[in-house]
């Protein structure tokens, strides 16, 4: 009898909050007056599972309210009620409390039951058509209304053995009214007696509401036959009185067994809910796979097992005629490896769309919000990208997304004066590039305002009014910490808390984030992100008698330096004079204090590296392969260290550390200031 | 040297293991006999030559792989500031399993010698005196008689979470 169901809940869980985004994401293609009965009949069959999963698993307050939800939703699809706008943001509002509730029945935190109770009283009030009034939810006024009915509630013995639960009747009645409760003890047997199937209490029921006799008889729906049910409606003045007299704690004592019992869970159940428990970020949560990738990999692994059956023979009896075999043999191993190592990074990899969908609801909602008009372009849904990855730009998305719609896009006035059409267009486009994906946001607003930007930048002191900069650098100081614009503060963005954390997140991730804009004509931010986070193309480089891995996708060239190139800045700081650039050189042994074959650039060689939007020259002394790594942190076992990424294994089991090019550009340029204020 | 692998049931409840006697693990270092808690000792390896870690502490030798793990190796008398010893083929690696304020690390000590396994019974270890500079107080949990002969038992989650070893994320 015993099984367990809270094994089932994280998958319960994770197919509710996929339920959720399908609901979430056809409400928007729900245009109001349009009825697409396939549309409907999707987010109806949501809400349907989302209602019985959560009934199955006593999650009632998701039940009841899916409950309400689902008797609009079925109206809805029998078409007896149009959709109209006010529907669908009711809706969307609805979706957006079944997922906190969710959410907090996953993190064992509180939701907001406010926000919830005035949700569905106003999911009610659409049903009603106001009849059902917002007295439902109303506790304090309920009290003083005098509409009020008595329930003479007697199941039959043997109710309880039919799955019925007399004590969650009673809880669902409390969810249309306050109710007093008093439980008849009349028929209890002695404690030898009793049998703990049957159920031998009946209750008087009084609930003050002002809900219909059918409202009642619906609750009851399910155990008429097993009890008897007497429902008149209550006399004012005796409401009144009763309320008075009767204080809910002795209420609660009087209903003996089975209620004490549920009060107790529901202590534990909020006993576990106080501690303030750590929000699950879900990174450690499942992943979806399509059965095509699963077959696709036990193909290779047969392969494979094959090719291994057969390398294992020849090394049986082997004979020297057989070495071309042999290394026949091993070449397709090699192969074989190689393809399984993809399809096995294929399963972590996602369509950027999970990412995607929650734009649509966000410019819907924020686009109201603004009162300004903006159409939503997505493309490139399709590319596929690490789940670690999606899961760490989701934040850094919606802020750049955010600061588009609030900053970049105007309002129709605004537009229209400028000559531009009244609907703004935000753009989110996605693409594969080498080893990157990248993602680019683009608005046709107002586009950055270069001067406004400096004027900024002058008085918080983070440049000075003689410097002379290029577009690009103006662009990059939107991302230094403190920085913000904005003439004024909206509760969307504008607090100057946000740009640099993107651009830290993103870099976290090993990736780059860039912006190109156009005054008047709007911007693009461009995020550039690795595919993966556990694999990468490394060059090894030598230096002294260490092997560093640099990632290629950082590379520009490797050259072998020239002297006369090589220019000297004051004392410390030397820059390398490439065709019309000159960068920064950084002697990789200074850096990690080694002793290399030479100090002297000329007889190494520089590997060009571009991080954070500016390049260096790394001197080492000799490059020696290139191979696919395996990153594996530095950080489990130790910390961070400045400069390195992390470390991978080389072939023959030794450690080596993998550069962290962006870190690298940011410690040069801290060197030469430094020494810039040595000359100062 | 051998390098055998103890295989440690990572369900072990160590805070159960206060009462009566607990097992240590000792090694030698500079003539002196040193102990840590053998439940933390994950394997002993033989001294093999480590990837540096660019700009970090002497006594931080530098990392190696284990089994796919990348595994700081610390050298104990670098970090007592006791004169080196050149690394030879008893030298040995403890690797040990370190607790850490909200995480466990697996780091490994460089030490002469293994030496011996005693059941040391908690009641007969003394508190340490002050030892001076040279190791810090509470890196040792105390000193017991085995045998006439002194040990010294570390507290290896203080000494290995101490210093530049600290986390400082």
């Amino acid at each position: 009898m015993g099984i367990d169901l809270s094994q089932f809940h994280e998958t319960f869980l994770e197919e509710s909050f996929e339920g959720l985004d399908v609901m979430e994401s056809s409400l928007l293609n729900l245009d109001a007056g349009e009825s697409d009965s396939e549309t409907v009949n999707t987010i109806f069959r949501s809400a349907h599972s989302i209602k019985g999963g959560s009934a199955t698993f006593g999650f009632d307050n998701v039940a009841t309210f899916t409950h309400v939800l689902e008797t609009l939703l079925d109206e809805v699809r029998s078409g007896d009620r149009d959709v109209t706008q006010d529907i669908v943001n009711a809706l969307l509002e609805s979706v957006d409390c079944v997922r906190n509730m969710l959410e907090a029945q996953r993190d064992n935190s509180n939701y907001d039951e406010a926000q919830v109770k005035a949700v569905q009283t106003r999911l009610e009030a659409i049903l009603g058509n106001d009849e059902v009034s917002e007295e439902t939810t109303d506790v304090a006024e309920e009290s003083n209304s005098s509409n009020g009915w008595l329930i003479d509630f007697k199941p039959h013995l043997n109710m309880i053995q039919t799955g019925n639960d007399p004590v969650r009747i009673i809880r669902e009645l409390e969810s249309i009214g306050v109710i007093s409760v008093k439980a008849n003890l009349e028929k209890l047997p002695d404690l030898a007696e009793m049998n703990a199937e049957d159920c031998y209490l009946s209750w008087e029921i009084e609930l003050y509401s002002d809900v219909d006799e059918s409202a009642i008889r619906e609750i009851f729906e399910w155990v008429e036959d097993e009890c008897d049910l007497n429902i008149k409606p209550l006399q004012t003045e005796v409401a009144a009185q009763e309320i008075k007299s009767v204080d809910s704690p002795s209420i609660k004592t009087e209903v003996k067994p089975e209620v004490e019992v549920v009060n107790k869970n529901e202590e534990s159940v909020q006993n576990k809910a106080t501690p303030a428990r750590t929000k699950s970020t879900g990174e450690g949560g499942s992943i979806r796979v399509g059965i095509d990738k699963v077959d696709e990999l036990i193909n290779l692994v047969g392969e494979l097992v094959i090719t291994q059956s057969m390398l294992g023979e020849m090394g049986q009896n082997f004979e020297s005629s057989n070495i071309e075999k042999m290394m026949d043999g091993l070449s397709q191993l090699e192969r074989h490896t190689r393809e399984l190592q993809e399809s096995v990074m294929r399963i972590r990899m996602l369509p950027i769309s999970f990412a995607f969908n929650r734009f649509p609801r966000l410019v819907h909602d924020l686009s109201s919000k603004l009162g300004k008009k903006i159409e939503l372009k997505l493309s490139g849904e399709s590319t596929e990208l690490d789940k670690t990855v999606m899961e760490k730009i989701g934040d850094p998305l919606v802020h750049l997304v955010r600061n588009s719609l609030d900053h970049g896009l105007e309002t129709p006035d605004i537009r229209l004066a400028a000559g531009k059409p009244e609907t703004g267009i935000l753009h989110l486009n996605a693409y594969h590039k080498g080893g990157n994906i990248i993602i680019e946001i683009t608005d046709d607003g107002a586009g950055l305002n270069k001067d406004r930007i400096r004027a900024k930048a002058i008085s918080n002191g983070l440049i000075t009014e003689s410097e002379v900069l290029t577009d690009e650098k103006i662009y990059d100081l939107i991302f230094q910490p403190g920085f913000s614009t904005a003439e004024a503060v909206s509760d969307l963005s504008g607090r100057g808390v946000g740009m640099d954390v993107v651009r830290r997140n993103i870099r976290e991730l090993g990736g780059a984030v860039d912006i190109v804009s156009s005054e008047g004509k709007g911007s693009t931010i461009t995020i550039r992100l690795p595919l993966t986070l556990a694999i990468m193309d490394g060059q090894l480089v030598r230096v002294g008698k260490e092997t560093y891995i640099i990632p290629i996708v950082s590379i520009i060239e490797s050259l072998q330096a020239k002297k006369e190139s090589i220019n000297k800045i004051v004392d410390h700081a030397e820059v390398y004079k490439l065709r019309d650039e000159y960068i920064n050189i950084v002697r990789l042994y200074e850096t990690f204090d080694l002793v290399p074959d030479s100090t002297d650039v000329s007889n190494g060689l520089l590997v060009m590296v571009e991080g954070e939007g500016s390049k260096i020259g790394l001197f080492v002394d000799e490059l020696l392969g290139q191979q696919q790594v395996v990153i594996k942190s530095l950080e489990t076992n130790y910390r961070r260290i400045e400069g390195v990424s992390g470390a991978t294994i080389l072939g023959d089991g030794t450690v080596a550390m993998i550069l962290d090019v962006a870190g690298l550009v940011v410690l040069s340029r801290a060197k030469t200031s430094v020494n810039e204020d040595k000359v100062a | 040297m051998t390098t055998t692998a103890q295989p440690i049931d990572t369900q072990t409840d160590y805070s159960e293991n206060t009462d009566l006697e607990n097992q240590y693990l000792t090694f030698i270092l500079s003539d002196e006999e040193y102990g840590v808690d053998i439940l933390r000792v994950q394997e002993i390896r033989g001294w093999e030559s480590v990837t540096t870690v660019p700009n970090a502490p002497d006594y931080i030798k530098g990392v190696i792989n284990i089994r796919g793990t990348i595994v700081p190796i610390v050298d104990l008398r670098m970090r007592f500031g006791m004169e080196q010893l050149e690394y030879g083929p008893i030298t040995v690696v403890i690797v040990l399993k370190v607790i850490g304020e909200n995480r466990e690390r697996v780091m490994g000590i460089v030490v002469d010698t293994v030496s011996d396994t005693y059941d040391v019974p908690e009641d007969s270890i003394k508190p340490a005196p002050d030892f001076g500079e040279k190791i810090e107080v509470n890196f040792v949990k105390g000193l017991a008689t085995i045998n006439e002969k002194m040990l010294i038992l570390l507290d290896i989650d203080q000494l290995l979470n101490s210093g530049e070893l600290n986390i400082l994320d």
